[in-house]
């Protein structure tokens, strides 16, 4: 499995991942190499065999419908790099592409 | 102070004693703690943050239960947390740029319980950036250096973990394990380190990083040690629904010397191609002396699928990476790239500059692996792949108690080694990633040395026998010295 550079930069994209040159040519190389030596996994049938998501068995977590502590909101935004006053500050989303 | 204190060969159920007779307070303890860490952090740079001051109190507080003879057998003991375990208060970094200033509002329900034990909390550990890595080299801070060889990596990513606790910084620590991340570091220092069964401990307040492989673990310089800390941490959380809510036995009960009637496979796929002799010869001895010790061994169990466990993991741990790190847009915390107006310039940006290149790397791969029309072809076939792996050692567990395999290929490697060769970087967890694969719990004790670097032997067993395999690296640490050995640092 070659990846080429355009390949590296479509799932750049899709990461939202800003990618120097430099780590453009590499990921390339690099990503390239990997998935070629995971190509064995291609060799194992697994016709019938279901997919496991997770180690245990998860079935739906319920719990009753109470009131419960949560942090206040102070704390919440305590880490935020910009905000105002009581909410995030992000830039503006319509009219961007 | 009666005793002569050398904080860097007590254990937990040592210290408790002399600190429940009396002939040790918690303050000093700590105070020896932390003037260790003065010591030797110099050389191995093991910890992000050293936090002194909390420290102290905690052991003031520890002091007072002691006196009212009300205390628990971690309490007042110094520990050191993985730095990516959420601490209220004190900054938890991940060793990444991203969130290098992030102090969390909350405490991690491990953290809560070490803290209702009245622990002592003397640092947080230096680990490969998000727990992606297996020498704490990507750790975006500084690299760790091994306290048997400076030269030498520790492993990882729990590498500061494992490096408090052999050089003496702190009596045990926490560490999490979603390939190998507690194992491998415990095996390369010389400690005993243990992941739990997939569900047995809480994962709330650990920084996700491969929601079904991550887990939290022990690491710390003895089996009785290792239940102690299991006995205080696993257990059933409402705030993770992973968690499993069985009941949690007392660990250190099952922890008897005979191993009569003990079944032990030997997966020969574990002895792979490349692997160093020496670390064969001593996990093939270490296996005669469990046999000597009563048990039953098969030297000829075969596990085939298990040359398939690398590729099956590298697919799945990144694709479920790349979903969790998504969280990382320079808005609710962490590092935020500031110099433009636009949304997308400045989310692209914020993760360029705030991850290093081997989450890049993982999240790049996981993103493809999980995009369209590779799906299917990547992460479900990794997936089916994941089923088949699980259903053989289910097939092996119902025939033995155990399998017992080297905790890793070779000793440590030199610092930088396989820096530049990442899927030569991923080999090194090729003997523990099956166990995540298939959420078993598995333990790593010390079972020799080549060359004066540790050897370690990794115990697997069927999903919540954590006693059958505690009861098992008991037998055999009472049987061998391997376990008291410790660096000249």
């Amino acid at each position: 499995m070659r990846l080429g550079r355009e390949e590296v930069l479509r799932i750049a994209i899709l990461a939202r991942m800003g990618l120097s040159e430099a780590e453009v040519d590499r990921f390339k190389d690099q990503l390239s190499h990997i998935l070629e030596s995971f190509e064995i996994l291609q060799q194992v049938d697994t016709t019938g065999v279901p997919p496991t998501t997770h180690p245990i068995t998860l079935v739906n977590v319920l719990r009753s419908d109470e009131v419960i502590d949560s942090l206040p909101q102070n704390m919440v935004l305590m880490n935020a790099p910009r905000k105002d006053g009581d909410f995030f500050k992000v830039r503006a989303v319509l009219g961007e592409t | 102070m009666s005793v002569i204190l050398d904080p860097s060969r007590l254990t937990i159920h040592k210290a408790h004693e002399l600190l429940k007779t009396g002939q040790l307070s918690s303050v000093e303890l700590t105070r020896a703690c932390l003037e260790r860490i003065q010591q030797v952090e110099p050389k191995v740079s093991a910890l992000v943050t050293i936090t002194d001051r909390l420290a102290l109190s905690q052991a003031e507080q520890a002091d007072r239960l002691i006196a009212s003879g009300d205390s628990s057998p971690l309490t007042g003991i110094p520990v050191i947390i993985k730095d990516n375990m959420c601490t209220r208060g004190v900054r938890t970094t991940c060793s990444s740029r991203m969130i290098e200033d992030f102090v969390p509002p909350y405490d991690a329900t491990v953290v809560e319980k070490l803290n209702g034990a009245r622990a002592v909390i003397v640092g947080k550990a230096n680990m490969d950036e998000f727990a992606m890595g297996s020498s704490t080299e990507n750790s975006a801070l500084f690299p760790t250096h091994n306290p048997w060889d400076l030269e030498r990596v520790p492993g990882g990513s729990s590498g500061g973990s494992a490096v408090g606790v052999a050089a003496g910084e702190a009596i045990y620590a926490l560490g999490s394990d979603t390939g190998g991340s507690i194992r491998q570091p415990a095996g390369f220092c010389s400690v005993t380190g243990m992941k739990p069964t997939y569900g047995r401990v809480s994962r709330y307040g650990l920084v996700a990083f491969a929601s079904s492989l991550d887990q939290i673990g022990p690491l710390t310089r003895d089996v009785t040690d290792c239940a102690l800390v299991l006995n205080t941490i696993a257990g059933y959380d409402p705030r993770d629904s992973t968690s499993v809510p069985c009941p949690v036995p007392d660990y250190t009960r099952c922890l008897s010397s005979g191993l009569g009637g003990v079944r032990i496979g030997v997966p020969k796929e574990y002895f792979v191609e490349g692997m160093q002799s020496e670390v064969a010869a001593a996990i093939r001895a270490a296996v005669s002396k469990l046999e000597e010790l009563g048990a039953r061994a098969d030297w000829g169990v075969s596990l085939p699928h298990t040359s398939y466990a690398l590729a099956s993991y590298y697919v799945i741990a990144p694709s479920e990476a790349s979903a969790n790190l998504a969280r990382y847009d320079g808005v609710k915390y962490g590092f935020s790239y500031s110099d433009t107006d636009n949304m997308w310039e400045a989310l692209e940006k914020t993760r360029q500059y705030g991850f290093g290149p081997e989450v890049k790397r993982r999240i790049m791969l996981g993103t493809y692996a999980l995009s369209a029309g590779y799906y299917d072809a990547w992460y479900l076939k990794a997936q089916k792949v994941r089923t088949l792996i699980r259903r053989e050692f289910d097939q092996a567990f119902e025939k033995f108690d155990v399998l017992v395999t080297p905790t890793s290929p070779t000793v440590p490697f030199r610092i930088g080694d396989k820096a530049e060769d990442p899927l030569q970087m991923y080999l090194s967890d090729v003997c523990t990633l099956p166990i995540n694969i298939a959420g078993l719990p598995a333990i790593s004790i010390p079972a020799g040395f080549a060359g004066g670097l540790p050897i370690g032997m990794q115990i697997i067993g069927k999903p919540f026998s954590e006693e059958t395999i505690l009861k098992i690296a008991y037998a055999f640490e009472q049987a061998t010295d391997w376990h008291k050995q410790k660096p000249n640092i």
